[in-house]
């Protein structure tokens, strides 16, 4: 790269300001996105990142600055002044219709027609198988879009923003729903779009990425920019230092497990998906107490249907599942919960979280009917409340206040308090599935802390993630899982992250 | 603060349905102060006005907090008429069929039954969402229909009054919701309850885990809430809150059941529930408003020449004018300050 040549950038912002009441979540915030390069915003939960590009792409407006594409100051009312300036976003939380197929979805919005306002969907599959092929996107373009893992509902998105010729990609946290092959294909997917010219701006919390991909570095703290670099000019650990202000902890430090007695048992178990296929299918395992047992798998293996099935949310077909002994095949999820299990569901959105209740009404979503939060059928406010308080600090959820509601939160914050509500359970298994998804490094190692804190105090974790980084460190032994049966299991130390890899994706047929 | 900003819009709305009203007045020919006047006078002039405001107010706070009360779980109950009907006849059953009451147990008891009645009609529509995934809209409206002819056919077949009317024989004393200087104590029991709704909605376990469903219902399955016992209960109580409605009518008013003597009340609901912004002690001033109307109408109608028509215009534009904020927004210029929702955005469908 020419760093000589001073060229007009493609997207710039300049003093941007935004306040939600008395949150300033952006304060005097200057990026400025080169062509053909790819620029990683890096920052704490709650930093203020979704917010600015959310500006960028007109979703929310700015009290205060400018933002300017090709040097041109424009006014960014609405997502629609965005593709007309050709800026594309790719949400961490997916804007597909679930029911059309992926080439409708694709043309959405600037469909091809056959005179008359008639849909040419024949020729939108063609344009979109086109389009696919340039971007080595592959994909089928009859498909519904519902029935794709969500590798695919986001290649979904990135070509749709393609579609709208977009010369400028935003794209909010797009690897936080990855496997580790899907992450690295879109990585090099970016590489050849930076190579076309196109302009790039990649939220991630993920540092290895960002040294991997990123051509500038912004890192964001409590609103503000608190500065640039470049992969050449640092390593994960700065990259962290900056991000948080202090120095942080990157490997797990844990002491080896003793384990207990058997808590969790699982015999050759049998469930459906919601297509009614087999998803899990003949699993068996067993989690005893003071041990981390991690799931590694390909998302889509039954992982999902696993966790729902032992939490009591989805009907089991055939085989037990047992909890010290007690069987708790078919009871309610309330029933098991109140048995001492302990659930972080992998989609925080959907099943962790009732947005507009507070956070500290979240933070009881799993004990609200019991004392000292209810007492005679009467909630007990000063108890949620001071619940509350406690886990925010604790946890380090960054709010205003507890009374806020819990959709105002910053993505990592709501993952947060969904972690902090399961961890303080006192349960005597937890059942976590993705815990530390979208959540900052500084924050990571606190989980991560508190996970194995609770595997030292005797509790037996059943640990399912797509991360083979978090797997490899928190665990004690290891399951991978494939086609709903886990075709290895073994302790820690004895399989080395090759094999697992080779286990996800083929099976026992690699070994 | 809070509830004064909430309360805005509603109170907007209903000056600028008021005044739209008086334009429509003046153009047709009359005049409107003389009109208003007339409304003031027929409403809340004396203790007779007043009174008959609290007693067209009372059913219409019942079905606005029946509406209110489902929509908190997410429900939109339209079958607001066949359980005040149920509630009516039942009451009404109860009230002249059991004989030799005092009345501090023949009262309570007729309203009991009525209010039973309607809560196991309304459960009906959320057993049927529960275990089948029929869509309560439907079912309530289907529902409506096959109440009205169970109503009429027990009215004219079981407990009809012999005679030629259709209806069934007057209650006992005893079984009255009696007034006090003119004032309807049935107004008072409506009150009661939207309180009750309130503090079980706001303060209870039980309210929460109606708010969590209504919220999201996945979270609350995942959180431990049996989502299907959730729509039966609320449903029931509903239900209950209609059913009331029609009994206090039946007890404190009519005095007997007579099919077609509340036709239209149960439907009034949804207008007052939106018009109180589905809060259960919202629909209390918005139900006073619309009974004033009602109650203020004829006198208009008597003394102004307004058409009843007129009436309903207005009252319809005080709806138009809540369920469109915008409108109200728009016509007073002000931005609204708050945040561009993400579900704006272009992705969306
Ligand atoms: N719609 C909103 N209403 C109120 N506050 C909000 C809203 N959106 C964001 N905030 C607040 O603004 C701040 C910045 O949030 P933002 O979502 O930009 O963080 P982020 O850097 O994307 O964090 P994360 O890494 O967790 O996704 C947070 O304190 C958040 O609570
Ligand atoms: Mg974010």
């Amino acid at each position: 790269m020419d760093d000589a040549t001073p060229q007009t950038p493609a997207l710039e912002a300049i003093g941007i300001g935004k306040r939600f009441d008395t949150v300033i979540a952006n304060q005097d915030v200057n990026l400025r996105i080169e062509k053909g390069q790819i620029h990683a915003l890096l920052g704490e939960n709650g930093a203020g990142k979704s917010t600015l590009v959310n500006i960028l792409f007109g979703l929310y407006r700015a009290d205060e600055g400018e933002v300017r594409v090709n040097g041109e100051p424009v006014r960014m009312d609405s997502p629609h002044d965005a593709i007309e300036h050709r800026i594309g976003m790719v949400h961490q939380h997916f804007q597909l219709v679930p029911v059309l197929t992926v080439a409708e979805n694709i043309v959405l919005g600037n469909e091809p027609t056959r005179g008359r306002g008639l849909l040419d969907l024949d020729r939108a599959a063609d344009e979109v198988t086109e389009l696919a092929e340039r971007f080595s996107l592959a994909i089928d373009p009859g498909a519904t879009v519902e029935d794709l893992p969500v590798g695919m509902q986001q290649r979904v998105e990135i070509l749709r923003a393609l579609y709208r010729k977009a010369d400028i990609l935003i794209l909010d946290e797009p690897t936080a729903v990855l496997t580790p092959q899907e992450t690295d294909h879109l990585l090099e997917v970016l590489r050849g779009l930076a190579a076309e010219g196109v302009a790039i701006v990649f939220i991630t919390h993920k540092l290895r990425e960002v040294l991997a991909v990123a051509d500038q570095v912004t890192v964001m703290r409590g609103g503000r920019v608190v500065g640039t670099t470049t992969p050449a000019e640092t390593d994960q650990a700065g990259l962290a230092e900056m991000m948080v202000g202090r120095s942080v902890v990157l490997r797990v430090a844990k002491t080896e497990a003793r384990p207990g007695a058997g808590v969790l048992e699982i015999r050759d178990l049998h469930v459906r998906d919601d297509r009614d296929r087999p998803a899990v299918d003949g699993l068996s395992l067993e989690v005893r107490s003071g041990e981390i047992f991690g799931i590694a798998g390909v998302d889509g293996n039954g992982q999902r249907e696993l966790v729902e099935a032992m939490t009591g949310l989805r009907t089991i077909d055939a085989g037990a599942v047992l909890l010290d002994d007690t069987d708790i095949t078919g009871c309610t999820p309330r029933e098991i919960s109140e048995l001492g299990v302990a659930h972080v569901p992998e989609d925080r959105e959907k099943h962790g979280l009732i947005g507009p209740h507070s956070i500290a009404d979240n933070l009881v979503l799993n004990r609200y009917f019991r004392p000292p939060y209810a007492r005679r059928g009467l909630r007990q406010h000063a108890a949620i409340n001071s619940d509350a308080e406690r886990l925010v600090t604790d946890y380090d959820i960054r709010t205003e206040s507890i009374g806020a509601p819990a959709r105002s939160l910053s993505g990592g914050n709501k993952q947060k308090v969904i972690t902090a509500r399961e961890l303080s359970h006192g349960a005597r298994l937890l059942v976590a599935s993705q815990p530390t998804r979208g959540i900052d490094v500084g924050s990571i190692e606190f989980v991560h802390q508190q996970i194995v804190g609770q595997r030292d105090n005797g509790v037996a974790v059943l640990l399912v993630s797509a991360e083979l980084d978090e797997i490899l460190s928190l665990s004690d032994r290891i399951g991978v899982i494939f086609k709903g049966r886990l075709v290895a299991i073994a302790d820690a130390g004895d399989i080395d992250r090759a094999t697992i890899g080779r286990l996800m994706t083929a099976g026992s047929d690699a070994a | 603060m809070n509830l004064l900003r909430s309360a805005l819009v509603p109170l907007l709305a209903v000056v600028l349905a008021i005044a739209t009203g008086a334009i429509i007045i003046e153009l047709s020919g009359l005049n409107a102060l003389e009109a208003y006047k007339a409304l003031y006078d027929g409403a809340l002039a004396d203790r007779k006005g007043i009174g008959r405001t609290l007693e067209k107010a009372t059913p219409l706070v019942m079905g606005g907090l029946a509406v209110a009360f489902a929509f908190k779980a997410g429900l939109f109950n339209i079958g607001g008429q066949g359980q005040l009907v149920i509630g009516a006849l039942f009451a009404g059953a109860v009230g002249y069929g059991v004989t030799g009451l005092p009345w501090i147990i023949h009262m309570p008891l007729a309203l009991l039954v009525g209010a039973i009645g309607g809560a196991l009609w309304g459960m009906i529509a959320g057993a049927l969402k529960a275990t089948r995934g029929a869509h309560e809209v439907i079912t309530t409206i289907m529902l409506n229909f096959v109440a009205l002819n169970i109503t009429d056919w027990l009215t004219s077949k079981v407990w009809r009054e012999p005679g030629i009317i259709v209806r069934t024989p007057a209650i006992e004393p005893s079984a009255e919701i009696p007034r006090w200087s003119e004032l309807p104590t049935g107004f008072a029991l409506s009150v009661a309850a939207a309180f009750a709704c309130w503090y079980l909605l706001e303060r209870t376990t039980f309210g929460f885990e109606i708010r969590s469903v209504g919220l999201n219902p996945e979270a609350a399955r995942y959180a431990g809430i049996s989502v299907s016992r959730i729509v039966i209960l609320t449903m029931g109580i509903s239900g209950m809150l209609a059913a009331l409605g029609g009994a206090i009518e039946t007890q404190g008013v009519v005095g007997r059941y007579e099919p077609g003597f509340n036709a239209g009340l149960g439907f009034n609901g949804i207008t007052i529930a939106l018009l109180g912004r589905t809060h259960p002690l919202g629909v209390i001033p918005a139900a006073l408003l619309i009974g004033a109307m009602e109650a203020g109408g004829s006198m208009m109608q008597f003394k102004a020449d307004v058409d009843p028509e007129i009436t309903e215009i207005i009252e319809a534009l005080m709806l138009l004018f809540v369920a469109t904020p915008i409108l109200v927004r728009w016509v007073l210029r002000r931005r609204d300050a708050s945040e561009i929702s993400v579900g704006a955005h272009w992705g969306d469908a």
